[in-house]
């Protein structure tokens, strides 16, 4: 049973994959800002959106761990 | 078309032939020199020589050369080459240093960021974000940093799972197979024919480091395979995909990670793992030892070293099937 969590762990891994790539595609590179000047409006969308998919790796890590430990509670426990 | 075909069969008889035939004198020279570490989860402890690294490194450069005269000129296909013979090389070096002397949790990764510089300064890549059934984000600047951490990544995260035999060299045996069907099928030929040397000097490394071990590939040998790997990726466009191919290695590097907290080097932790009185393998009960694939494997049963191995192997096999999932439904767009 073990083994079977474990190929589930990697398919569920495997869907936050691809789902965060659909919120960073649909989502994220949508923003730009303007009233700055060309450049700088350039540069802060570039800021905000490096921000906002660092953390979404970081939702992603936490949700992992959470996930990580509710799938395998037995098994760390043991 | 038919230069490719020429070139993959040429450059994966030279990867696999090159690596299967200098294992055997690199063992004999390893044994000479008593370059040799104890097997621990052998009856009896055997002294297997290390490292591997220098052949599979000689494997794929051969290979990678031949394919830089082989395949048809394209300005990429030349920088691709160049840059991943480069970034494999660094590797290599990282990797080595470590096998001769033990260096801090932090150099590895530190040390590998100089890995990827050749691939930024030959601009062997794409500064857009593929991603699988979406579409693509254009990220020039970070994706600049996304390579300076991409090779360290790969390159530790097949470091760490090299804890058994035939482990490491297996498993890039089959997460390379995958990502190569996966570049075939996104029709990326000439990165997917400089993924085959990658493959075959893993299948023929394999045949010496599978269960029982005849070598070790070492921290150069493993680093060298993970620093190939990460290079492709990033050359190849395909950086999502390498990572699902990838995702036991990093479901190993992510369970050691969130249970130790910090970037250590493995032999200063408690080993995961303890033995059992008839030899097999069982989760150890040390609160404060790292969780770690592996014993997540063998938390209901005690396993064998051979077990613990196919069952890696399968988990490696379904990741790569995901990975070719992945490349078919890339055409689609949601």
């Amino acid at each position: 049973m073990s083994q079977v969590l474990i190929f589930i762990f990697i398919a569920i891994m495997w869907v936050l994959i691809l789902a965060g790539g659909g919120i960073l595609v649909t989502m994220v590179s949508k923003i730009s800002i303007t009233g700055y000047g060309q450049h700088l409006d350039f540069f802060l969308a570039s800021i905000v959106k490096a921000i906002i998919a660092i953390a979404l790796v970081g939702a992603w890590v936490l949700v992992l761990t959470k996930l990580k430990n509710k799938i395998f509670q037995k098994q760390i426990k043991a | 078309m038919q230069d490719y075909i020429v070139g993959a069969v040429v450059a994966s008889a030279i990867a696999f032939f090159v690596v299967f035939g200098l294992v055997p004198p690199l063992i004999k020279m390893l044994t000479k020199k008593n370059w040799m570490v104890k097997d621990v989860n052998r009856i009896g402890g055997a002294m297997i020589p290390r490292p591997g690294g220098p052949v599979i490194l000689a494997g794929i450069i051969a290979s990678e050369i031949s394919l830089y005269f082989l395949l048809p000129q394209h300005t990429f296909t030349t920088k691709a080459i160049i840059a991943l013979l480069i970034t494999t090389s660094i590797g290599f070096i990282v990797g080595f240093i470590d096998d001769r002397k033990v260096m801090g949790g932090w150099f590895k990764p530190v040390a590998l960021i100089a890995a990827a510089i050749p691939i930024i300064l030959l601009g062997a890549y794409e500064p857009n974000l593929v991603f699988p059934l979406f579409g693509e984000v254009k990220i020039p600047a970070l994706y600049l940093g996304l390579i300076l951490i991409m090779i360290p990544i790969t390159g530790n995260t097949i470091n760490s799972i090299d804890v058994m035999n035939g482990i490491a060299s297996g498993f890039m045996t089959i997460a390379t197979f995958s990502l190569a069907i996966a570049l075939f099928i996104l029709q990326n030929y000439s990165i997917a024919i400089l993924t085959l040397p990658l493959a075959f000097a893993s299948l023929a490394f394999f045949r010496y480091h599978n269960f029982p071990a005849k070598i070790f590939p070492g921290d150069s040998g493993a680093i060298t395979l993970g620093a190939a790997y990460g290079a492709i990726a990033i050359i190849g466009h395909v950086e999502v995909i390498a990572a699902i191919a990838l995702l036991p290695a990093i479901i190993n590097s992510f369970l050691f990670l969130s249970s130790v907290k910090r970037i250590v080097e493995h032999r200063q932790v408690k080993g995961p793992t303890v033995h059992t009185d008839d030899h097999k393998i069982t989760a150890t009960k040390e609160i404060d030892a790292p969780i770690t694939l592996v014993r997540l494997i063998v938390a209901a049963k005690p396993l064998t070293e051979k077990q613990i191995g196919n069952t890696i192997f399968k988990l490696a096999i379904f990741s790569g099937i995901l990975a070719i999932i992945t490349a078919l439904v890339s055409g689609f767009r949601i």
